[in-house]
This record gives structure tokens, sequence and C-alpha cells, in this order.
């Protein structure tokens, strides 16, 4: 099972901007419902930059999706007070996704156990998204992105929190930066090693679009990256849902790997699993 | 470090549907059956995860068959050819959950009858039983296409399953069991991806993936049981991972394929033991095997076998 994130609800995008503007909720309810259609597993909720009050902001696009709209919601700010005041007025019966803590940060050691102690509040079904990031800032290596999961992990079991309730994000970045490109094969490289670093094994997240940022064949890069890290054993992403051959890629890189039963119809048949 | 928690945490579990209809519910039937709703794989988990219990279909033929040894034949004498009679006993005597309804005696080379006695035979067994019944065509698709929606027609309301429908014959009995509110089997030839590929196909149709059971195909126990079981155990592991097109109750043939069979036929065959012990182990040993594999429901013939299984079921579940 591929846990694809639709990242469509994001103050970033200008129809999303000017909804939050003008309080427009068929914007944001019509989003939410052609990306759960698209197969979309969580619904991605990021107020942007935009909005003043990103509190408020986040609260009323929580309430504005769910009051149409059952997919469980993954609560994107680097606040969490943001992640707070969506939280609060979630219906969270069907799971939430908080996104996303670091290991730990200069200002906060504690950053990761309060994320843990909110989605412990969701049930279950409360899981978190952990950046391979710590005080230090983005790992450019393979070994020090292992090193903060292994830590990650570590805090995990010390508060009783399944592994499994873990997104692990080894951070992408963009390719199109000065010796970036051997980002892409540390990423993999590191998520081979993420994966056995506790069982259940963690999931393995990741912004895909960050990859091909400022780059001429956005679409083509993202896609192609999605189906190598499938490879290798991600088993989520942030992406477009939208996009209709992203999506046919995913299908077939998970048809391929065996995690989905092979029928003629299988391109339509993962999009209404 | 703490020792990490590896419960199993499986996200599918198989459809749970009710069989029959009462008069609370628009049709006549008197019991309903409910099967499916298992979370793991057989036998493994809490008992809460188990699901329903396997249920027994026992077969009734709308004709007299000719291919059915003496042991087997033995247990109906005084009904075969009368299929009201024949599922009354099935029912009263040996225990039926369920009848299913076989029409052998409408195919081209075993009778040919017509959409006129199939039609009385259904209307027959369905007032002489008040269990729910299983319409299962002959397999010749230009004749089941004819007949099996007037079946479909004159058990309209009691919910019944009916079948079987494949990747090339889909279209007339899917919509005729939907506008008559059957359950509808899919069969596919040991082969999962084509079962995928019928499901989807039916379920393009509108027909509601909570209203369909699977058949992959059974092969009895010397005969190809280990296709059906490893096709069978597949499914169930898809519909654990959250396969919706997979996450469907199944149907195994029992009867029809452990009775095709030598070591269950044979008469003389002193080596072999009394013919009319082997036989019914025999039907019981491929029935108890395939269970493993995951079957909700499960075709069965002689009542020695039914009475074996049944014993099997109540003790595990």
């Amino acid at each position: 099972m591929f846990y694809s994130i639709g990242e469509r609800i994001n103050g970033m995008f200008d129809d999303v901007k000017q909804a939050i503007a003008s309080k427009d909720k068929n914007v944001i309810q019509n989003l939410a419902k052609r990306q759960t259609e698209a197969g979309a597993k969580y619904l991605d909720v990021n107020v942007g930059t935009a909005a003043a009050d990103q509190e408020g902001t986040m609260a009323w696009l929580v309430e504005t999706i769910q009051e149409t709209c059952k997919t469980p919601l993954s609560l994107d700010s680097q606040k969490l007070n943001v992640i707070e005041a969506g939280f609060k007025v979630a219906d969270t019966s069907m799971g939430i996704l908080l996104n996303s803590t670091p290991l730990n940060k200069k200002d906060d050691d504690e950053i990761l156990d309060k994320f843990i102690a909110l989605a412990q509040q969701a049930g279950p079904d409360g899981k978190i998204i952990a950046l391979t990031m710590d005080k230090n800032g983005v790992p450019q290596d393979t070994d020090t992105r292992v090193a903060i999961a292994a830590g990650i992990v570590e805090k995990a079991m010390e508060a009783d929190f399944a592994t499994d309730r873990l997104f692990i994000d080894p951070i992408v970045l963009p390719v199109k930066v000065p010796n970036a490109q051997t980002q892409p094969e540390a990423i993999l490289t590191a998520i081979d090693q993420i994966k056995y670093l506790a069982d259940p094994i963690p999931h393995i997240t990741m912004g895909l679009s960050n990859m091909s940022q400022g780059s001429t064949e956005r679409s083509l890069i993202n896609r192609i990256f999605l189906a190598m890290t499938i490879c290798h054993g991600a088993d989520s992403a942030i992406v477009d849902v939208l996009d209709d051959q992203l999506m046919d890629v995913l299908a077939t890189a998970e048809m391929l790997m065996n995690k989905q039963l092979y029928s003629d119809s299988y391109l339509k048949a993962y999009r209404e699993l | 470090m703490p020792v990490p928690k590896i419960a199993e945490n499986f996200r599918g579990s198989v459809n749970k549907i009710t069989l029959g209809a009462t008069s609370a519910d628009g049709g006549t039937r008197t019991t309903t059956v409910t099967v499916g709703g298992a979370a793991n794989v057989v036998y493994a988990g809490s008992s809460e995860s188990a699901g329903e219990k396997p249920i027994i279909a026992m077969d009734v033929l709308d004709v007299a068959p000719d291919d059915w040894p003496e042991h087997l034949l033995e247990c109906y004498k005084d009904v075969i050819g009368d299929p009201a009679a024949w599922a009354k006993k099935c029912v009263e005597e040996y225990g039926a959950d369920v009848i299913c309804l076989k029409f052998d005696g409408i195919h081209p080379d075993k009778g040919d009858k017509d959409a006129e006695h199939a039609v009385k035979v259904t209307k027959d067994v369905l007032a002489a039983v008040g269990v729910p019944v299983i319409l299962w065509g002959c397999n010749n698709y230009e004749k089941d296409n004819r007949i099996m929606p007037k079946v479909s027609e004159a058990a309209k309301g009691e919910k019944c399953l009916i079948g079987t429908v494949s990747e090339s014959n889909y279209k007339s009995l899917t919509a005729i069991a939907l506008a008559d509110e059957h359950f509808l089997i899919t069969e596919a030839p040991l082969d999962i991806n084509i079962a995928k590929q019928v499901n989807i196909l039916v379920s393009d149709m509108g027909f509601p993936l909570e209203r369909v059971v699977t058949f992959q195909s059974t092969g009895a126990l010397g005969y190809g049981i280990e296709y059906s079981y490893s096709i069978q155990e597949r499914q169930r592991l898809a519909t654990l991972g959250g396969d919706k097109m997979m996450a469907m109750p199944v149907i195994c043939d029992i009867g029809s394929e452990a009775w095709r069979t030598k070591e269950a036929k044979a008469a003389d065959a002193p080596g072999w033991g009394d013919a009319a012990k082997r036989g019914p182990l025999w039907e019981a040993s491929t029935a108890v095997c395939l269970m493993q594999a995951g079957t909700d429901i499960l075709r069965m013939r002689h009542p020695k076998a039914v009475a074996t299984v049944k014993n099997f079921i109540d003790e595990l579940y």
C-alpha cells in the first residue's frame, strides 16, 4: 500500500491562496474531492505564507475540507502551533498525519516528543512525518540521514509510539542546484538502510516535487524519481495526485514491485483502492 | 531500547455478506446466512478477526445425475430426480446451511433442458426449503446467457447467490443479477490476475463489489488442490493488504471435483480400503484443506463428508 499525500491544498498555489483570501470554500472542497478521486490517501493542508493568521487559516481549511470529505488530512506546517490549530478542529477518527518535525531543533530539543504526544491524542491512526534533519540542519550524505532516522526511531520507541506510525522523510533537495546531483543516490541509499532500523518498518515518504524545483522537465523528473524510490522501498510521497501520468507510474511501479496484484485494468483499479 | 511491538496490523478484511432474504426483507427465506468478515489469515490472530464460520452449500442437481458413483447416489436414492425433495432432505437430514442448485440439465450435452424447466425447478426448490439458495449455471456460455436470466427473475427478491460470470462472459448475468438484487459469483481459471480483472469488469458495470463472491476454480486432493490453495491464500493476503478488488468471500466447488477423482469413485480397488469410507474422506479432506487457505462457502455432496467438515468447523470456530 502506497500512501500518496495530495499536495494541492497549499497556500503556495495561486487558486488556494485566493480561496483563502476570499474564504471561498468551493475551491478547497473541489480540490479535496478531486484529489480523493485520484487516489490520495491523505490530503496535505498547508496554509502557505500568504495568510497573516496562520492558525485561523489552518482551522478554516480543515473545517472546510471536512465538511464534505472524509479523507484523512496531513496537517502541514513547520510550526507546531499551526498544526495544533488544525488538529483541535479536525475529525481524526479516520486518522491524521502531522507534517512535519525534525529530530530536534536548536531552540527546541523536544520538538519530536511534542509531535508524538500530539499524534498519540488521535489514537492509533495518529501518525507523524519526521524529517531526517536535526539542529545541525539538512544532511547532505547518506550516513547522517540514517543516523538521524535512527534517533527518530529510538525516540518513538521510548515513547511507546509504534514505528509504523512514523513516516520518515529523507529530505529531497532540488537536483538543479550546484553539487546536488549526488543527492538522489544518497537518498536512495538512505532509504535502503532506514528500512532496517525497526520492525514494524517505518514508512518512507518525501516531498517529491522538490526534486524538480526550478528544472525544465519537472513532471518527468518527478515521475522517474518516484519509480526509483518505490524500487528502493519508499511507500509514500507528497505528490500531485492530479498528475495522471505520475499516478500511472506509481501504479505501475507498485505492480512491478508486487505490491499490487496485476490485472489488465490495474491502472484503473489502483485509483479505487 | 525497549522491545518493539510487532503485532500484525492488516488494513483490509473480507467483505461480510448475508445471503437470503426473509419476509422482513422482501423474500420468503426462513433463515439467512452470513459469511466473510475475516481480518487475518486463517486460524491466526484473535477469534474476532476470524470472521464468520465457513458454511456448507449442498449440491442439488436439476436433473438426475448420470455419473455419480454408487456410494454417493445411495444417500439420495429416494429423491434423485426430484430437486425439491432432494433440497429438503439436504437441509432437514444432512444439515445443509445453503442449497446449491446446479443446472447441469440445461447443458446442451446433458439434456439441453429449457428455461421453463429451470424456472420450475428454481421455484420448487425455493418453496421446499427456507435456507438461502445458490443458482449455478451449466458453464455453457450460450445456454447460461439464455436460461440463467430467467432463473434469476424467478428468484427475484430472495437474495440468492447466482453464477458464474467470467472474463469473457459476464455482461448478461451481471446485469440481471444487479436488477434482481442477487449476489454474484465471479469465476477465474486458477489465475489470480484474471480473478481481479473479472471483479473490475463487473464493478465497471455498476455491480457492487460487496455483493460479489469469488470462485477461483477448485482442484480436488491429488488433482491440483495446491493451485487452488495458493491462489486463495494469495487472494486473502491481497484482501488483508487492502485490495478492495479482491476482498470477497470465496466459494469452492468441493463436491463435484472430489467425486470426479478415481480415488473417490473406484469401488473395485482392494488395496485402497472401503469405498464407502474412502469417497467421503476424499471430499472431506479436500474441503478441510481448502478451508485453511480461506474458503467461506463449501459446495459439497456426501452427507458423511458434510458431517465431518461441520464438526471440524465447530471445533475451530
